[in-house]
């Protein structure tokens, strides 16, 4: 019976997730993005850690740990910084407009469902409902990445999109072997701090974050 | 094969590639001694040579000797070398050997004023070059020999790029590394094709394969594509003009004498050997393209004013002389008449042989030409025989051979070959039938040019007056680049002097691939094919006639004169000033070929005005299929290109779109 008071929560728990990849479509200012990226990576930790308690696959605690520690709190922070030290916190207008943005990724929500009903009936987790979600919040992190200008946003993106594919291989197969998901950690800790020297020098360079100006290194 | 034999000549495979192995020793050792100069020139190239020598010994005994196989584990793993030896093989060692023996003899001379940082790397590539070749001979899968084909080609890029600081020299090597890799490309799919889809890339596995008739032509037309990219078949021939004026010397001589005959080696090896069935039209192909070739070179290389340009287009010729002979190997060979068959391929390999010698020794005469006067253009040369005369006579015992005169060499194969032509009416298609004397004329043809065209180029370059005052002190050859050129031109001579034993030595590569051999109908002063009543030939009797009767005629004028002579001022023809700009002229040799064939190429000239101060003419006959075919390939490409790189924005979004596209589509795909 515990087992399916459990799987309520993580079912809830990747509903907050979807909601909160909505959320960061929408945000237009860089803070609030950074702070619901921070809650994103709770939820995330929370849902891994109640999938580890409930299945007793005691790797996923370790995993738990590691987003709690990088994603909640390590990275939020250092992106706090690195806005105030950069001053960027006011986001212009993305792209494409943000209702339209809202719709296409409601098509994109749809679609991840469709994909993900034949690949959750092969797998034989208890948390295999959820995977449709975790792909759909791989896709929404993706379509931020290209409606955003600002390099941060961008970088974002890409980590939301990390914490998605990270859901993922939790609701499929209870987690990538340790291993791997060390690895995966190391690189998005020194690739965000890559980026982040990265930002300094696109400012010195161009006076701006934004990247349109990038389209002037291109070979003509 | 009997016990005996076997034990008698023990892995003889092994000795040859313990030959490469001490090349590669030789050319990395040279990287060791990058700052030694004297000791790279005046030690390692002899080594080298040695080495040479000692692979023309293994190609001896490899004639005779029953084939050797090894396999070396090296390379990737599960992926060995395999080699073998046998008499084909062995034959094109004693041709590379032979060559590159003189070639390299000559190179310790040639060399010797380099930089040393230049230099050591060019004792690299040229010690790799030459193990590259005798790898390509040896290998006996697919894989080793592309490797070692790829190991040639660059090598000799590398080579021809020396002085790589003349943007026309990058550029000349660039255009060879890419037909170079094109004919590669080419290969590759030809023993894709010829494994059969096995898996399993040893020839010996691919001799077994039994393949349908259109599959066999197919590997037929990629193998003849890709080494033809690489021999210098029309159209694939233009990187032989630019590559070979750009190469030292040393290198022209070795890519042009050696390894344009590793293509006719590989595709020897693909049709007679590892395919199992042979079609008529085949032969109707390359003979056709063979021609087409020879003529095609020759008429370029009678309107070249550039000696080493010259010289590229003749061996054009020549790899076209060599292929038609193949072809016609290959129409007499799916016609039933073996012995036939046999004639030519005497004639083919031994063609091959000769250009080795004669035109490795062209290449380095003109090699200590440019060295004496730094000059190419044969406007700016003229009556070196006066100053440099070792070179000017040894260069003349080439150009001698290679127009086809006896008792040279180039006489014998091609008097062989057109034996073959004039034999032919016994085939069973009436239209080929009709057709080859036709060829046999455009054979005749183009050996009558080449004739001609040697007239041009050791006329102007050797004889008459120096058309610059600086060519009066013209140095001659060193020793090293007299005796490389010694050994040559006596590989011209006694190829000349005595075919009866060189085709003896042939017999076992002709049965090994035609399955019979030729019978020589005369003695050992005599060569007779098919039968003495119909024709032979008996070169040291010639010769012996050919030196009394100038002996005589030498003695008897002597005599005549003796004490008549009259000295006094020649009749001047009403020009009591005469210059050396009053000589015929390289341009003006050519004129009436160009006259005559200007529908092949497109003329580009400039005329000085009536008024201009310092007039100037320059003609250029250029190749008509750069602008035909090789533009329009060009230009489609960069178009191409073009479209694909309206792709790029520059603008991330962009660039994400793309892979969110592609990562969507993959989804779709995937969950089908």
């Amino acid at each position: 019976m515990s087992l399916t008071y459990h799987l309520q929560v993580v079912n809830l728990l990747a509903a907050l997730l979807l909601l909160i990849s909505f959320a960061m479509l929408s945000q237009r200012r860089i803070i609030g993005l950074v702070t619901l990226f921070a809650w994103q990576g709770a939820a995330l930790a929370l849902s891994t850690a109640i999938v580890a308690w409930s299945t007793g696959q005691h790797h996923l605690y370790y995993s738990a740990g590691l987003t709690l520690i990088l994603k909640v709190i390590a990275m939020p922070w250092f992106f706090y910084r690195l806005v105030k030290k950069l001053d960027v916190d006011r986001e212009v207008e993305p792209m494409i407009n943000i209702p339209t943005t809202m719709l296409i990724g409601i098509v994109l929500v749809i679609f991840a469902f469709n994909l993900a009903l034949p690949i959750s009936q092969m797998s034989g987790t208890v948390t295999r409902s959820t995977l449709g979600i975790a792909m759909a919040c791989v896709l929404l992190a993706f379509l931020m990445m290209i409606t955003r200008r600002k390099a941060i946003t961008q970088v974002i993106g890409f980590l939301a999109m990390e914490n998605g594919l990270f859901f993922a291989a939790t609701s499929a197969s209870y987690g990538m072997p340790l291993v791997v998901e060390m690895g995966v950690a190391l690189d998005v800790l020194v690739g965000v701090f890559v980026l982040g020297i990265f930002f300094f020098q696109i400012r010195e360079t161009f006076d701006s974050l934004d990247l349109k100006h990038m389209e002037k290194l291109k070979e003509h | 094969m009997t016990e005996s034999s076997m034990t008698q000549f023990p892995d003889l495979v092994n000795w040859a590639w313990a030959g490469v192995l001490y090349w590669l020793v030789l050319g990395f050792g040279a990287l060791l001694l990058q700052r030694q100069r004297r000791l790279l020139t005046s030690l390692v190239f002899p080594l080298g040579a040695l080495g040479a020598l000692f692979m023309a010994g293994v190609g001896l005994v490899g004639l005779v000797a029953p084939p050797s196989a090894v396999i070396l584990p090296i390379g990737l793993p599960d992926l060995p070398f395999h080699l073998r030896l046998d008499a084909l093989s062995a034959f094109f060692l004693v041709l590379l050997g032979g060559a590159s023996f003189g070639v390299t003899v000559y190179a310790v001379g040639y060399f010797r004023n380099m930089r040393a940082g230049p230099l050591g790397l060019l004792v690299l590539w040229y010690h790799l070059f030459l193990g590259g070749m005798v790898t390509v001979l040896l290998a006996d899968d697919a894989y080793a020999f592309m490797v070692a084909w790829e190991v040639m080609a660059l090598s000799s890029y590398f080579l021809v790029t020396t002085d790589h600081k003349i943007p026309d020299i990058r550029r000349a090597g660039f255009l060879y590394l890419l037909i170079a890799h094109v004919g590669a490309v080419a290969l590759l799919l030809c023993f894709g094709l010829l494994q059969g889809g096995h898996g399993d890339y040893t020839f010996n596995s691919m001799r077994l394969a039994e393949m349908t008739p259109f599959w066999a032509s197919a590997v037929y037309l990629l193998a003849l594509f890709g080494f033809g990219a690489k021999a210098g078949l029309v159209p694939m021939h233009v990187w032989l003009p630019e590559a070979h004026p750009a190469a030292p010397s040393p290198v022209s001589a070795l890519m042009s004498g050696v390894m344009l005959k590793t293509a006719i080696y590989g595709l020897l090896r693909v049709t007679f050997d590892l395919l199992n069935v042979q079609i008529g039209w085949w032969g109707t192909l390359a003979l056709a393209l063979g021609l087409l070739t020879a003529l095609y070179g020759v008429i370029f290389a009678a309107v070249q004013s550039d000696m080493k340009r010259l010289l590229a287009w003749s061996s054009i010729e020549n790899i076209g002389v060599i292929l038609a002979a193949f072809g016609l190997t290959l129409i007499f060979y799916t016609d039933g008449k073996g012995a036939l068959a046999a004639l030519t391929l005497t004639a083919l390999l031994y063609h091959a042989l000769n250009h080795a010698f004669f035109k490795g020794l062209l290449f380095v005469g003109t090699g200590s030409v440019l060295h004496a006067t730094g000059e190419r253009r044969m406007g700016k040369l003229g009556g070196l025989i006066r100053f440099m005369p070792w070179t000017a006579w040894l260069t003349l015992v080439g150009a001698l051979a290679i127009a086809g005169l006896p008792p040279l060499n180039g006489f014998v194969s091609e008097w062989l070959l057109l034996q073959a032509f004039l034999l032919t009416p016994g085939l069973t298609q009436p239209y080929l039938n009709m057709v080859i004397p036709v060829a046999a004329a455009s054979v005749a043809l183009a050996a009558a040019l080449a004739a001609y065209v040697m007239v041009k180029f050791f006329g102007v370059v050797f004889l008459g007056q120096p058309r610059d005052p600086a060519l009066h002190h013209a140095h001659e050859a060193s020793w090293p680049e007299r005796l490389g050129m010694i050994w040559l031109a006596a590989g011209c001579a006694l190829l000349g002097l005595f075919p009866a034993q060189v085709i003896d030595r042939l017999a076992p590569v002709v049965r090994l691939l035609s399955g019979q051999t030729l019978v020589n109908d005369g003695n050992w002063l005599m060569l007779a094919p098919v039968s003495a009543e119909r024709a032979s030939y008996a070169p040291l009797i010639f010769f012996a006639v050919v030196a009394v009767v100038l002996l005589l005629t030498f003695v008897w004028v002597r005599r005549i004169y003796h004490g008549r002579v009259r000295r006094a001022d020649p009749w001047d023809c009403g020009y009591p000033e005469q210059d050396a700009r009053m000589q015929d002229t390289a341009e003006g040799f050519g004129q009436p070929i160009r006259q005559i064939f200007e529908s092949f190429m497109r003329v580009e000239r400039e005329r000085p005005d009536p008024f201009d101060r310092h007039p100037r003419y320059t003609s250029a006959s250029l190749d008509k299929l750069w602008f035909l075919l090789y533009e329009p390939i060009a230009r489609l490409a960069s178009w191409i290109s073009d479209q694909a790189g309206r792709l790029q924005h520059g603008r991330i979004q962009w660039y994400l779109i793309y892979s969110f596209a592609t990562l969507i589509f993959l989804l779709v795909f995937v969950t089908r």
